[in-house]
């Protein structure tokens, strides 16, 4: 079902394709959520529910809102009007109560570039209570071993990107907001990173557990063909709202027209 | 405090000083600055000598205007490479991240002194009595303290503005003059050719200083960092 765009953008997620109803407790619940920046409305009134466990694709033009979405749902920006509620806690006011179980993989890597690789992750491991033994396992997994000791700021995009993800993935978190993770990576980093940022991890706790996932991006193929739900946004608004099965070339590219 | 919150600190303490050791910043231009500044006076005063009330006023609008230059960038980092986003993804204490930042700036201007006062005194106050030195030292202490808290609480302010350079000095300085008054009070008789003591008051006046813009730091840290 593809939902076409209304006057209030406000849509209810008919639910993921593993048949998963939201629940009484879904992983992210907006109501009419409304972000402005200064006069502008950034997002509009967007109503949605997102199952645990699922894979949710933001797809959208550029200034869609994508990102702004994501920092909302990371409790880095506060919501002007509306419910936002994430791991069944009420954002703003709960954020705190989030702890790291909500990771973000934003365009910038928010990591101090003068710090090594293992520096930084150390650091950031020792805020979210992790044992060391974590970032070890996550230089492996993104193969920076031999690379741990460099500065950030001597590292190409690329292995930028994957030093990024390592602290993202510190805590195991439950809910991973991605923002075009696999940009700047070639084949070999996308695929150590797919399979890393995948919703099963090897590397988590608990490997058979699907943590839940908003990813944003450019690219409709591999969105379609990863997601169990598909969030289109246009100037702030859902405009388009179904499980990949259900969209069409025609929806993706009037979406980006 | 509890554990989580000394922890917290701990690992923010550390991470600053391990910042300021990998790329020296704030401490190398602080000093540079000092250091020129007493310099000029050396050259500029007609007879190179400085004593008293004028002496305490040189060393501490010193340490003022160099401090400014370190509180631009206490928070230039957790804005500029994303820190206060990857702080705020963590359970961590918004004020133990306040606290270590002011920790972290006092401790910066402790060491400034430790350079800097020998030469203002060498270049400007040769006349000075040793014995006057430990007095001289626990002033400066007290006041760094209050020029580093208050100064990590407009850094944090600015951090978010587009025009951080021009809001420090303009919300700091107004803040920081009575902490420079109060001390010059202190300081001047020690740096008299006879030094004389310090009246007890100033050094009440002065902790009072510090205690107020402390307890303000931490009742206003979880404002600051979370908005």
């Amino acid at each position: 079902m593809s939902v076409p765009p209304t006057d209030a953008g406000a849509v209810r997620a008919p639910g993921a394709s593993r048949g998963a109803d939201p629940g009484p407790d879904p992983a992210v619940a907006l109501d009419g959520l409304v972000r402005r920046r200064g006069e502008r409305l950034v997002l509009r009134d967007v109503t949605l529910d997102v199952a645990a466990g699922t894979t949710l694709a933001l797809l959208g033009p550029n200034g869609a809102g994508k990102s702004t979405l994501l920092r909302v749902l990371a409790g880095l920006l506060r919501p002007s009007r509306g419910g936002c509620r994430v791991l069944g806690h009420e954002l703003p006011r709960d954020r705190r109560a989030l702890g790291g179980r909500v990771a973000y993989l934003a365009h910038e890597p928010m990591l101090y570039r003068d710090l090594t690789v293992r520096q930084n992750l150390e650091h950031r491991a020792r805020l979210l209570r992790v044992a060391p033994a974590r970032v070890e396992a996550l230089l492996e997994a993104t193969g920076l071993e031999r690379r741990a000791g460099f500065p950030v700021q001597a590292l190409s995009r690329g292995l930028t990107q994957r030093a990024a993800a390592a602290a993202t993935m510190l805590a195991d978190p439950d809910l991973l907001l991605l923002d075009e993770p696999l940009a700047n990576l070639d084949p070999t980093a996308t695929a150590r990173l797919r399979d890393l940022l995948a919703p099963t991890s090897p590397t988590a706790a608990d490997p058979t557990r699907a943590r839940t996932r908003i990813v944003a991006g450019h690219d409709p193929d591999a969105a379609l063909a990863e997601a169990d739900l598909v969030l289109g946004l246009r100037d702030g608004r859902v405009a388009l709202l179904a499980p990949p099965s259900a969209i069409t070339d025609v929806e993706i590219g009037e979406l980006y027209r | 405090m509890s554990d989580r919150r000394s922890s917290d600190l701990r690992t923010l303490l550390l991470l600053e000083w391990r910042r300021e050791r990998r790329v020296p910043q704030v401490l190398p231009t602080m000093l540079l600055f000092s250091i020129g500044a007493f310099v000029l006076f050396r050259f500029g005063l007609q007879d190179g000598r400085v004593e008293g009330p004028l002496a305490a006023g040189v060393l501490l609008v010193t340490t003022l205007l160099a401090a400014l230059l370190g509180i631009g960038r206490l928070w230039a980092a957790e804005e500029e490479e994303g820190g206060l986003d990857a702080f705020r993804l963590t359970p961590a204490s918004p004020t133990a991240l306040v606290l270590a930042k002011a920790l972290a700036l006092w401790t910066f201007l402790l060491a400034l002194h430790v350079v800097a006062v020998p030469a203002f005194l060498f270049l400007l106050a040769p006349h000075v009595d040793v014995a006057a030195l430990p007095r001289l030292a626990a002033v400066l202490v007290l006041t760094d303290l209050g020029i580093a808290v208050v100064g990590t609480l407009v850094g944090a302010v600015a951090a978010v503005a587009r025009s951080r350079e021009l809001l420090v000095p303009l919300m700091a300085v107004p803040l920081l003059i009575p902490a420079v008054a109060i001390a010059s009070e202190a300081l001047a008789p020690l740096l008299e050719r006879d030094a004389g003591s310090i009246e007890p008051r100033w050094w009440l006046v002065l902790a009072l200083y510090d205690a107020v813009f402390v307890a303000v730091a931490w009742a206003v840290s979880d404002g600051i960092v979370e908005d």
